[in-house]
């Protein structure tokens, strides 16, 4: 019998202090779309209630490990004792591919100042100019970025005074990040942090023109499992030309450059929204939301990018690849329906991907029961359209915001007003987003940031066919005898995006809720009554 | 062995009246050893006859590991010991931290080992307790008696007060005990007695009232303890006062703190509101 998620919600926070259950009523929702296309509002971006186990990780972890991180030829240097920089080394599979062979890729490193007693208690500074030092000297690199772990906002290093210094004396870009893990309530501190620091010391410091005719930024695409090597192709077949990638298969040099792209058309808008926007502001290009999770998504995305440039030669190559690509897409569909229809899946991960990935699950006829962000806002669940209702607490004031205008020589608006207006009227999310829960069912879970305890209880109770999420909650699921699917490193899976990537996920996710392995395996614990009326009877 | 250690707020008077201590006890025959606990290094001044060459922790820098009680600790007046942890430049890495290291490396090296047979050691403390670092000397009883220099001007008393809120949240942890307030004087009006008020008020006493006496300063001109200096001075008697006092004292108590509201009552019934 389907379970009610009235009734499963009140289950969840039966188990919770009073206060806590006030909270967490907040952030627990059952989806409705109502008439006027709004939906509940639910509490996001908030503390985790400490005692909580949390899937959630550091603002250090969001600033260096995924923005800044998957760019091969900018070298990372952690600034702090040496387990913040070994825990975060090559943690999310982000894949890059050096354009010759002996191109820099920086990204198989870790590097670190190794903080230790002394720095603490005497200043970490000297060290790390040592450390760039030494660096630079071994790689030459173009540009080295440090990253900041707690006690370097604790003992009061200056790290943006020493990347001053240092780029004067070395003539590269040197640039700091003040991404401290325990600013913020959660990752996405880190995330802004990272984007006010591209935008400020990297976007738009290279001149050169590009003279392509369809040239865009894809935001928030991060190379997971080689991502960004299938949307590269597509886009590439479909002439449209991919100035720089905000971070996946990354390189300074075309985030330098990415001021000459037309259109920003960003994935993952919890991580990166901030560099588009800053960049409408400052260069007059626009953003539009894509999603190349999913084949119709794919195909819906690559129909806006040609809407936005509206060149009919475009627009009849896009129609081209879609169709070459579909008959795949649609072979494989037909292939794991069958099997896979009516199964149900939970989504609790990342900013965007517990949405992204549920196109992909409604592409086989599953039903998505459950769905939850980890460190989202609430645009992201509600849509853009709830932002002037956001109340920015204090957590969210200690990140700084950039007072971005448009630039004196280089601003440039793409598009005149009507051009926009017509873009937007022929349904393509223009500066827009509309978030995740208008596209979920009504009745279906929304729980921001899921603590651990209700993970374990909605197994329990909703007992889905698959479960997906990351690391930390992994083991916990397949140990109840749910198939989990990490979907921040794809397991050892991939590539996902885009119609070749699609098919790969059918067949994956076919091959996880479809096994009957579970079936041959028994706890010890688990008394087995049949078992021992069998042999005792055999006995007898 | 006692372990004493001295709080107060910062330019009360601390180093000078525990040098001038220490002295007067080395002076009973007592042995003592004094911790700077203050980045400064200048806690030890005046038994040394000059500021102490090296530092625990730029020992510690310079050497590594390799570092031999010899290096850090030297011989002052009448035979103390005297130590100095050191920290870095103001504005720099955690000086909080440093103390630590700092004690952490002396316990280490045996510097309170019975073979020292010490009778005192005493830890001189920066300014209020600002971190965790400076409270070290009342955590983990490195320090169990707590001695507060004051006077009768409002900011001291209110420091002495928020000091006994650090050894409240310690004395259970680490069974740190107040010994009683050190009035340096200021000359204030009514001074002797406001301060027995408010050591009643917290619950402990007021063990020696030290009057002001430029005999202090000529004493410091030359490097040198009035004790050392001049030691049939009149202020060289009230030194050997208080440490006949501290060696005799046996109230120990986990201080009752005040309200701000009720420290102000204190100055206007004292007549200084006036």
């Amino acid at each position: 019998m389907k379970p009610n998620p009235h009734t499963a919600k009140d289950e969840l926070l039966k188990a919770y202090p009073k206060k806590t259950a006030r909270k967490r009523a907040d952030q627990i929702v059952v989806n409705e779309r109502r008439a006027d296309g709004g939906v509940p509002e639910i509490k996001s971006n908030v503390r985790t209630t400490p005692g909580a186990i949390t899937q959630r990780g550091c603002t250090y972890a969001g600033c260096k490990g995924v923005v800044i991180g998957p760019t091969r030829d900018i070298l990372s240097i952690t600034h702090g004792p040496i387990g913040c920089g070994f825990y975060s080394w090559l943690t999310r599979r982000n894949q890059t591919r050096p354009e010759t062979s002996d191109g820099a890729n920086y990204m198989p490193y870790c590097l670190s100042t190794d903080m230790q007693d002394e720095q603490i208690v005497f200043g970490g500074e000297k060290k790390l100019r040592a450390a760039i030092q030494e660096a630079y000297d071994i790689f030459h690199p173009k540009a080295i970025a440090i990253f900041s772990t707690c006690p370097v906002g604790l003992i009061g290093d200056d790290v943006h005074a020493v990347a001053r210094d240092m780029k004067e004396k070395l003539g590269i870009n040197v640039f700091g990040f003040s991404c401290e893990g325990y600013k913020g309530v959660s990752q996405s501190a880190g995330h802004h942090i990272a984007n006010n620091q591209l935008f400020k010391h990297v976007v738009g410091t290279d001149e050169t023109p590009r003279p392509e005719k369809f040239k865009i930024n894809l935001l928030g695409e991060y190379n997971i499992g080689g991502d960004a090597f299938v949307i590269e192709e597509l886009l590439d077949r479909c002439g449209i030309t991919l100035v720089a990638t905000f971070s996946g298969n990354s390189t300074y040099d075309a985030f330098a450059n990415s001021h000459m792209a037309d259109l920003n058309a960003v994935m993952c808008h919890r991580s990166i929204n901030y560099v588009a926007e800053m960049m409408e502001k400052k260069f007059g290009i626009p953003w539009i939301k894509v999603n190349f999770v999913g084949a119709e998504a794919t195909a819906k995305s690559l129909r806006h990018i040609a809407q936005y440039f509206n060149d009919a030669e475009l627009i009849e190559k896009v129609e081209q690849v879609i169709s070459d690509e579909m008959t795949a897409v649609l072979h494989a569909q037909f292939d794991v329906r069958p099997r896979c229809e009516g199964k149900t899946a939970m989504l609790f991960v990342g900013g965007s991907r517990a949405h992204s990935y549920q196109t992909l699950f409604k592409e086989m006829g599953m039903k998505i029961v459950a769905a939850g962000y980890e460190f989202a806002h609430r645009d992201d669940y509600e849509g853009r359209r709830v932002l002037p209702t956001i109340k920015v607490d204090a957590d969210s004031r200690n990140i700084e915001e950039l007072e971005v205008v448009a630039d004196e020589t280089r601003y440039r608006p793409r598009r005149g007003p009507e051009e926009l207006v017509q873009i937007r009227e022929a349904g393509v999310e223009l500066n827009d987003y509309s978030g995740m829960m208008p596209e979920m069912e009504d009745g279906a879970l929304v729980i921001d940031d899921i603590y651990h305890y209700e993970t374990e209880r909605l197994l329990e109770i909703y007992k889905p066919d698959i479960f997906c999420g990351g690391i930390k909650e992994k083991f916990a699921v397949e140990k109840a005898g749910i198939p989990c699917k990490q979907l921040h490193s794809y397991d050892y899976g991939g590539p996902y995006a885009g119609f070749r990537g699609a098919v790969n996920f059918y067949n994956e996710i076919d091959r996880m809720v479809n096994t009957r392995i579970r079936a041959y395996v028994r706890a010890p614990w688990e008394a087995d009554e049949a078992e021992e009326e069998v042999e005792s009877a055999i006995a007898s | 062995m006692r372990k004493i250690a001295i709080y107060g707020k910062g330019g009360i008077g601390k180093s000078t009246t525990t040098q001038n201590t220490v002295a007067a006890l080395a002076e009973m025959g007592k042995k003592v050893m004094v911790v700077g606990c203050d980045p400064k290094a200048d806690s030890t001044r005046l038994l040394l006859g000059g500021l102490q060459q090296k530092t625990v922790l730029d020992t510690l820098r310079d050497e590594g590991e390799d570092v031999d009680l010899a290096d850090i600790r030297r011989r002052g007046f009448g035979r103390t010991y005297c130590t100095e942890s050191g920290g870095p430049e103001p504005g720099v890495g955690c000086a909080g931290r440093g103390i630590i290291t700092s004690i952490n490396l002396l316990e280490q090296l045996g510097a309170y080992s019975e073979e020292e047979n010490l009778d005192y050691v005493f830890y001189d403390v920066l300014g209020d307790v600002v971190c965790g670092g400076f409270a070290m000397p009342m955590r983990e009883g490195k320090a169990k008696e707590i001695y507060i220099v004051c006077s009768g001007e409002m900011m001291a008393m209110y420091a002495a007060n928020n000091i006994c809120r650090g050894i409240v949240k310690f004395a259970e942890a680490g069974g740190v005990r107040l010994g009683g307030l050190i009035c340096n004087s200021r000359k204030v009006d009514n001074e002797r007695e406001m301060i027995e008020e408010l050591a009643k008020r917290l619950g402990t006493q007021m063990i020696h009232f030290v009057p002001r006496d430029n005999d202090v300063q000529r004493a410091e001109i030359n490097r040198k303890t009035v004790i050392e200096w001049r030691r049939d001075a009149p202020q060289a008697d009230e030194y050997r006062a208080l440490a006949h006092a501290i060696d005799d004292n046996d109230m120990f108590v986990i201080p009752k703190p005040i309200e701000i509201e009720s420290l102000e009552h204190l100055l206007i019934d004292y007549g200084l509101a006036a």
